[in-house]
Formats: C-alpha cells, structure tokens, sequence
C-alpha cells in the first residue's frame, strides 16, 4: 500500500512542486545582496589590513628598531637594518614589508612595544608593477600620517582588552 | 507613402526576381531580429530569474540596472578567438553550432502569431516543425564528434540519446493535439481551442500538456536534464572546445530553442494567440482590444519563466533515471492518453471535443 502511495506521489510531482514553492517564495524574498562600491560591510576596529607607521605628537617616529616584530613575524615579511642615529638614538634606516609574504596576522602589532607598527583599515590598494609590494619605512610612515586619526582612535577602542 | 510603393511596384516589374528576393529577406529580417533581441534578453532573464531566487540581484552594472549587459556579453563573445583543437575535423568543428541554431529560428517560418499573420501557412505544420527541432539534435552529435576531445564526445552520446528518447514522448503528446484538433496546420489547431481559457488543450490534454512541456526541457537540455553538459563530471559535454563567437552560437541555438518550445506549448496547448476572456459575459469585451501577439507573447513568457524556475529549483537527474522517466513513464502516458483522446473524438463526447 505504502509503494502504491509512493508511486503516485512521484506520478504527480508532488515533492517538485513543493521545490517550485520554496524557490517561488525566495523569488520576492529580502536581497542579501551588498553593492560594494556604493555599499559596505562594517568593519571592525581590529580590522587588519595594509600596515602603517606611527609618529608621536611631536612628529617623532615612534620605532625604536627594537626588532620584535621582525622575529615573531611568523611568515618572514619584515626586514630591518638599525644604526644609531645623529643624536645617538638608535633607529632603523630600513624597514621593509613584503606584502606578498605577510599574512595579515597582526603579530607584528601586538609585539610592539610602543605602538609604533600597526595594521589599518585600509583594504583597497593594488601593485600595479614589480616591487610595489615591498613598502619602504617612508611609505609605512606616510600612511601612518595619512590615517593617524582613525588609528589612534581604534587603538583607543581596543585599549581595555589589550 | 503612395509614391513610395509606386516606386517600388515599377522596381518589382523591371527586377522581379530581386525583388522577390528582397521581400523573402525583409520578411527574414523582421521575424529572425526580434527573436534574437529576445534570446539575448532571455540570458539576462535568466541570471536575474536565477540571482532572485537565490537571494541574489543578479547583473546590475552595466548600463541601467544592468540592461546592456547581453549586449556586453554578446560585443566579449566577438572579440574572442575561435580556437580550433587539434585533429579537430574544422569544417564539421564550424558547422555544428550553425546546424544547432538553424532549425530553431527556422521553425519560425510556419508559427502563426496571430490570426492572419504567418510567414508560410504550411498545411503540415506541425509536421515541419518536427521535422526541423529533430536537426538540432546533428549539431550536438557532430559538436561533439568534430572537436577531438573526450569529454566533448561523451557529452554528445549522452545528449543524443536522451534528446532520442524524449523526442518520441513529445511526438506522441503532439500526435494527441493533432488528434483533438483534427489538423497539422498549426493555425488551425489554435482555431480548434477557440473560447476562454477552459476551451483550450490544457484541461482535455492536460497529462500530454505535461509531459510535452518535460520533454520539452529535456529536449533542449536544460536543468534538470543538463547531463550533455554536466560540468562535474565531463566539463561541459559538447561544447567543451568551443570559445568565442562558435560557442556563442550555440547558445544562441539553445536559447532560441527554449524559446520555441515555450511558444510552441502556448500555441498548442494554451490557445495561441487567443484572449483568455474569449466568449466570457464581462471580461471577454474588455480585453477585446488586446491584439492576439500580445497574449501569444505572454504565454510564451509563462513557459519561458518556468524554464529558468526549473533551472533554480532542481538538482540535476542522475542519467539513468532520465532515461527510465523517458521510456518507461512518458512514453506508457502519452499512448493511454492518445487511447482517451481518439476515443473521445470518435465517439464525439461533448465538453471537450464538440
């Protein structure tokens, strides 16, 4: 008896009419949909994303070449060379990150001792030719002048839980 | 306008052939133009049909809410290198998508699309567009055998033998209209529905209404019954090889195709281009000024909808059990229900064949 009721429930499509009315309802259901340019997803202020250098409040860079976050970066992407510098503190004179090794972990940031190395929010950038994606200190430091603001303030944000 | 057609009358006496030959491709024109405007807007269609169903906008950049956005397919497509495989037999390799696409805007030669509007009122009409929807089928097979490649190949048996077999449940659910309408002559079988919505095929035929519409989408290969061209497990069946402009072609055939069959299910089953409220008290008068394409378009429209709903509702049919749907369900169906339909016409059994 059940195989004859199974028979002609197969016979009049009934299970595939109930697929059209799931897909039928989703037809005039809400859009998830987010239009990127115009729109965007929120982000959160431990965002990581491209890599900046800090300045104090008198414009003096706040890196001391102490060389932590080239050793726990985990995938090598850092480079440092220090000398001591006119006024005998000890700075770095090369500070590279290879951006097609890193991998975004934040480790750098949270080995460093005076807040000097940080990650942005900035996530749209592109290398257009060889060698853009190793950016210099100078670079590190413009973005970090660029977005000092926004920075400060997710440091700021995520000050308590550190 | 009366200088113009003087004019043209003196040209049709001087040049009578060319002007015989400019008339057959003028009346080409105006049939094969609008029917790839619609084809390329049905791919958008389709890809906003499916992203709405999925919870997605679908194309929405290029030009206004992403109308150019054919047009931007179509303008990829001709840019692109034909690239021949090699040991591909080449004549073959290029003659495929053209034999695929040919009989699809070819069948169009004898549609009526309204009462008096048709480009050749064949008396077998019917017959001829059997006839021509079974070419398609050679497109696939030589698609598949011309371009030198396994999976191509594999794609073409399997599309050539399911469109085999759903070919001949569609033929007998067509041999159950011409039965109920008495004629091959397509513009006679829609006469043969005349009268409001209940007088047309679909309630009488209804299983046969069915099942041509099934075998309609497994004729033209599309989701659920897309095994050709199963991407996971032979790539993309036939048209694996294909780039540019061929395989632009062979989209256009299928599209084309699904096109047909959409309005060939409306003319036959579903009244052609008949006003739903025909011979009603109130709604019949008011809809009088709607002219027949219209409603033969919207019904076109309807079939054309449920295709690409199909699309984004089912899983694809393991091949197998296509073929066993095919042979050993459609096929039993249709005979018992062209058994009913020639009993009701003998014996003149009234409400459904008066």
């Amino acid at each position: 008896m059940k195989a004859f009721i199974d028979y002609f429930r197969s016979l009049f499509l009934l299970e595939l009419f109930r697929g059209l009315g799931v897909t039928g309802r989703y037809l005039f259901g809400k859009k998830f949909t987010l239009e990127y340019p115009e729109e965007r997803a929120p982000q959160s202020p431990r965002f990581r994303g491209l890599h900046a250098q800090r300045r104090y409040d008198n414009g003096e860079e706040r890196c001391i070449a102490c060389k932590l976050c080239e050793a726990v970066c985990p995938a090598q992407a850092i480079t440092i060379e220090a000398e001591p510098r006119a006024d005998g503190s000890r700075r770095t004179t090369r500070y590279d990150i290879d951006l097609f090794k890193c991998i975004f972990c934040g480790y750098c940031q949270e080995s460093c001792p005076v807040d000097a190395i940080v990650e942005t929010r900035i996530y749209e950038y592109c290398f257009l030719e060889k060698g853009q994606n190793v950016i210099t200190k100078d670079k590190l430091l413009e973005i970090g002048d660029k977005h000092e603001p926004q920075i400060a303030a997710d440091i700021a944000a995520q000050a308590k839980y550190r | 306008m009366d200088t113009l057609i003087g004019l043209w009358d003196t040209f049709g006496r001087d040049w009578p052939y060319l002007a015989t030959l400019i008339e057959i491709l003028v009346k080409i024109v105006l049939i094969v133009a609008p029917i790839m405007l619609l084809v390329a807007y049905y791919t958008y269609a389709e890809r906003k049909v499916i992203g709405y169903m999925q919870l997605r906008l679908g194309p929405n950049r290029v030009g206004p809410k992403g109308w150019l956005q054919p047009i931007a397919d179509a303008v990829k497509l001709m840019f692109k290198e034909v690239i021949l495989p090699t040991g591909a037999n080449k004549f073959l390799f290029l003659l495929a998508p053209l034999i695929t696409l040919a009989p699809a805007l070819a069948a169009w030669a004898v549609f009526p699309f309204d009462e008096e509007l048709v480009l050749a009122d064949v008396n077998a009409g019917l017959l001829y567009i059997l006839a021509l929807t079974s070419v398609g089928v050679y497109g696939v097979i030589i698609a598949g055998w011309a371009s030198n490649s396994k999976y191509a190949l594999l794609g073409a048996m399997r599309s050539a033998a399911q469109i085999v077999a759903y070919e001949i449940a569609m033929g007998f659910a067509l041999v159950g209209v011409l039965v109920a309408a008495g004629s091959l002559n397509l513009g006679d079988i829609v006469r043969a529905q005349a009268g409001g919505i209940f007088s047309w095929f679909w309630l009488p035929l209804l299983p046969l209404f069915v099942i041509y519409f099934i075998s309609g989408v497994a004729e033209t290969n599309r989701a659920p019954f897309d095994v050709a061209e199963g991407e996971s497990e032979i790539v993309a069946g036939f048209h694996v090889e294909y780039s540019g402009m061929a395989f632009a072609v062979f989209f256009l055939g299928e599209y084309a195709n699904m096109i047909l069959i959409s309005a060939l299910a409306a003319l036959m089953f579903m009244g052609g281009w008949l006003s739903p409220f025909h011979g009603w008290p109130i709604l019949g008068p008011l809809f009088e000024w709607v002219p027949g394409i219209v409603w033969l378009f919207l019904k076109t429209a309807i079939f054309a909808f449920l295709y690409l709903w199909f699309r984004a509702t089912f899983p694809r049919y393991r091949y197998d059990q296509i073929m066993r749907l095919g042979w050993k369900v459609f096929i039993p169906i249709t005979i018992v229900w062209i058994l009913v339909v020639g009993l009701a016409v003998v014996y003149e059994l009234p409400w459904w064949f008066d």
